[in-house]
């Protein structure tokens, strides 16, 4: 019996090539009808799907051997499955890595965009679960396409009143829906909804990729991105009562960490490179001197 | 088969067609931009290097292709996409997922393309269109998602009847067809979001 | 005192390698071999191969060990490599009436032309567990007969075929068949489509679903007409050749139901199918696809839809094991940002919930005095 064929060596980012050029073309698609979600034929990657595999495979057909690449999950560079994507392609491509937004071309994320303002020319990819948002409403994708081809969104706008009828806010936090250049609804996948504003007429192209629910969909740059909201139910951001205790950030997304069993807690940056450069750059919160982390 | 049809390729297929696609897909989302493209292909002329560069990286099997009738009026240009492309050659603009375009004052109506539907707007023509360079006289000012406020581009030569197609396939949004236009080394792009503006009517920022 | 979660790849890296240590247990007992697996773990072997798209055993079985028996995460690992492998065309369809029996029976009829052969099956045994496998004692041989050589037997529905009882099988199209691992999958989507789902799909799924289609829950009068399991030939055609070209052979499980009769003014009452057909020996599974096949087919033989098995969205969208697996998992990586995020309002709908309280309250008192 003959020794198994497990391959030596992959392809430079582990897709085929034939597989990047279709991933490739629904990309350019996605980018000419921003908000749409462009169907592609997802391929099964060596991680679960639900852990980035769209992400990946928006990652892999568009970087190369120039890029930088950097990987959150949280908005931080540290956690597993960030670090796992982060060395799956270190490995797969040889591709430098980085934890700062600043020198990144390319930012693969999972629920955060960071706080760093984003420049032309970087990418920003995010791992999205569920792409349609009228999903929740409507779980049937025959009946969603219809409604994303006719612009019927009326269902979508009931169901953010009811929140307002019976908790006196909108109740949705993360993967709040948006209107993409005025024309479809979509799913920013789930980030905070204080990530929101930063999807608009941002400098970056950002780039989302399902690979479970094989598809892609993309907001290029200056793109008009507004989240749905009411006059008299304005669309208001997550604020923070405290600034970060180990840099002093005000109006960044803060982790609630919990210290003790006696309701004592922490609130630090989410976006640990913004939180590690602003202490380089000298800024100090109030819990910084006496919990310096480890590491 | 022309023996010419089997060289002028990529020489390094994987890493020269990502550059290819970044610099496409740079050109995509940022409407009235250029983009360089490196060393690449050395297709048989009518075909220009730029065009046959974005065909070599985006068509395959899966992918039928258009060419007009500059392009088709030897066999040259269709050999040399059959053996580095594999894809198939259409003659009715309709069912083309690609379309090059050598001679854009002959060259069907926009309309007559894949427009995609509503349901599925994605399945549609990219037209590659050849231009001679972007430094025409007449400015396309163009607006809408890609552009900060208004951007300029200046391909030449284009038909008359050009502005007016491309306002026509804007009315069509979300249908519509996305065009690359390919000069030598250089290329832009129209994606079907991209608003035709008057230079005087720039939008208040 | 406040220590970050640092130092991922360190952690990740020393989980991997206690993995790789709970994998091989005891070392004291010998180390499984990838050939043992191969010939006596064969129904497992069958099924990872036939849910993970690979007629591969030896990769297969290689996998089951990698997965310490994980029979899901095996079949992850198997598709993860498939989607590696080049595509080099399509098979002819295969013949299953010239296939190589080595089990057949059928529900439908006492006897038939190629008679019934029970073969290598858990049917009938007593379900006791038995002491002589755990002193791992040699079994009797078996005797088997040599079957003819490429004997061909009819299949049942071929037969019911021939008196026109039973709807006609549709027939190979000049149309490629669809491949839902190349294109994504709309709907409604063809049957090529759905059984390749299906045959993709994950057992226990599609065992539920069949279920319940016998339990009333779009009943459809199912007949086992056949189960037949054995070695095929795949074929290719090759251009400029006018014959095909035999390129190798696969054990596959075929099962054909036939279930209750159709007709309308137009077209006599005619008997309808149901098909599951996998790679190795999965009997369970070609069974339950064949029930979900022809439960799937509802609206095509103008049945009212009303039960889970034929809601072609539903089944299709949740059988594959390997994405579901994922997607339940996937509730394992951290969400403290969304969390966060819930937390936030959770607390101020609370404190609103509170100042209303105290507001009615302090109304009340007033309203008293």
């Amino acid at each position: 019996m003959s020794a198994p064929a497990v391959p030596a060596a992959y392809n430079f980012a582990y897709l085929d090539e034939q597989t990047k050029r279709m991933i490739r073309r629904a990309i350019l698609k996605a980018v000419a009808i921003p908000g749409y979600q462009v169907p592609f034929a997802s391929r099964e990657m060596p991680m679960p799907y639900g852990w980035g595999t769209g992400g990946v495979q928006v990652t892999a057909a568009i970087i190369g051997a120039d890029d930088v690449l950097k990987v959150i999950d949280q908005g931080a560079d540290d956690t597993t499955n960030a670090v796992s994507i982060r060395a799956f392609f270190a490995k797969t491509a040889g591709v430098a890595t980085t934890t700062r937004t600043a020198d990144a071309t390319i930012i693969q994320t999972r629920h955060r965009i960071p706080e760093t303002a984003l420049k032309a020319g970087q990418i920003l990819v995010f791992q999205v679960p569920i792409p349609e948002p009228l999903r929740f409403l409507e779980p049937r994708e025959t009946e969603t396409r219809t409604m994303h081809a006719l612009e019927e969104y009326g269902l979508m706008h009931v169901k953010l009143y009811e929140d307002i009828a019976r908790h006196g806010h909108i109740a949705t936090t993360y993967a709040y829906p948006v209107k993409v250049e005025g024309r479809y609804v979509m799913d920013p996948s789930p980030i905070p909804k204080f990530d929101n504003p930063k999807l608009g007429d941002s400098p970056a192209l950002q780039l989302f990729g399902a690979g479970r629910e094989k598809r892609i969909y993309a907001i290029p740059p200056h793109t008009r991105v507004e989240s749905l909201d009411f006059e008299d139910h304005p669309f208001e951001v997550q604020r923070f009562a405290e600034p970060c205790g180990l840099c002093g950030a005000t109006g960044a997304y803060l982790d609630e960490v919990i210290l003790d069993d006696r309701g004592n807690r922490l609130f630090v940056c989410s976006d640990t490179d913004f939180c590690e450069e602003r202490r380089r750059a000298g800024h100090c919160g109030a819990k910084a001197a006496a919990m310096e982390p480890t590491s | 088969m022309a023996p010419d049809a089997l060289s002028g390729g990529f020489a390094d297929p994987g890493r020269q067609s990502q550059a290819v696609f970044r610099a496409l897909l740079d050109a995509m989302a940022r409407p009235g931009t250029t983009a360089r493209l490196g060393q690449g292909v050395r297709p048989p002329p009518p075909l220009n290097p730029a065009a046959g560069a974005v065909l070599a990286t985006l068509a395959d099997e899966d992918t039928p292709v258009f060419l007009d009738a500059r392009l088709s009026a030897q066999g040259a240009v269709a050999d040399w996409l059959g053996f580095h492309t594999g894809a198939p050659i259409v003659s009715d603009p309709a069912e083309a997922a690609f379309a090059a375009i050598a001679d854009p004052e002959g060259m069907p109506p926009l309309a007559a393309f894949r427009l995609g539907s509503d349901e599925y707007p994605d399945r549609s023509t990219t037209l590659v269109l050849q231009v001679d360079g972007f430094g025409g006289p007449l400015p396309l000012v163009l607006a809408g998602p890609g552009i900060a406020r208004a951007a300029e581009l200046r391909p030449h030569p284009l038909p008359a009847r050009f502005a007016e197609e491309l306002r026509g396939n804007r009315a069509l949004f979300p249908r519509g067809v996305d065009i690359v236009l390919a000069a030598t080394d250089a290329i832009a792009a129209l994606p079907r979001a991209v608003r035709l503006i008057d230079a005087g009517d720039l939008p208040c920022t | 005192m406040y220590v970050a979660v640092k130092g991922g790849e360190t952690a990740i890296r020393n989980a991997h390698r206690l993995l790789a240590e709970r994998r091989r247990g005891d070392r004291s007992v010998p180390a499984l071999t990838v050939d043992q697996i191969l010939e006596q773990l064969t129904l497992a072997v069958d099924r990872v191969m036939s849910e993970g798209s690979l007629y591969d055993r030896r990769l297969a079985a290689l996998a089951i060990k990698q997965a310490r028996g994980d029979l899901i995460e095996a079949i992850f690992l198997v598709r993860a490599y498939r989607t590696t492998l080049p595509r080099f065309g399509a098979s002819l369809p295969i013949e299953t009436s010239r296939m190589l029996v080595e089990r057949r029976i059928s529900a439908t009829f006492k006897d038939l032309p190629g008679g019934q052969l029970l073969g290598p099956t858990f049917d009938y045994t007593h379900r006791l567990l038995d002491p002589d496998l755990a002193e791992d004692r040699e079994p009797e041989p078996a005797e088997t007969a040599d079957p003819p050589e490429d004997r061909a037997i009819p299949r049942v529905t071929d037969l019911l075929g021939r008196d026109g009882l039973i709807e006609p099988d549709g027939g190979a199209t000049e149309e490629a068949p669809g491949d839902l691992t190349r294109g994504p999958l709309a709907f409604p989507a063809g049957r090529d489509l759905r059984l390749q789902a299906l045959a993709r799909g994950d057992e226990g799924f599609l065992l539920a679903l069949g279920y319940s289609t016998q339990r009333g829950y779009a009943r459809t009068h199912p007949f086992a007409a056949e189960i037949r399991l054995g070695e095929v030939a795949i074929e290719i055609a090759v251009p400029g050749l006018d014959f095909p070209v035999a390129i190798g052979r696969i054990q596959v499980t075929e099962c054909q139901m036939v279930n209750q009769f159709r007709g309308s003014a137009e077209a006599p009452p005619q008997f309808t199918r149901g098909y599951g057909l996998v790679f190795g020996h999965c009997e369970r599974k070609a069974m339950a696809m064949a029930l979900c096949d022809r439960a799937l087919r509802a609206r095509e033989l103008g049945e009212d839809l009303t039960a889970p098995a034929q809601d072609e969205e539903f089944v299709l969208s949740h059988a594959d094991n390997v994405q579901a697996t994922g997607f339940v998992e996937h509730l394992k990586l951290p969400h403290y940002v969304d969390f966060q995020a819930e937390l936030e309002l959770l607390r101020r709908l609370r404190a609103e919930f509170d100042e209303r309280r105290a507001d009615d309250a302090s109304d009340e008192r007033e309203a008293a005095e």
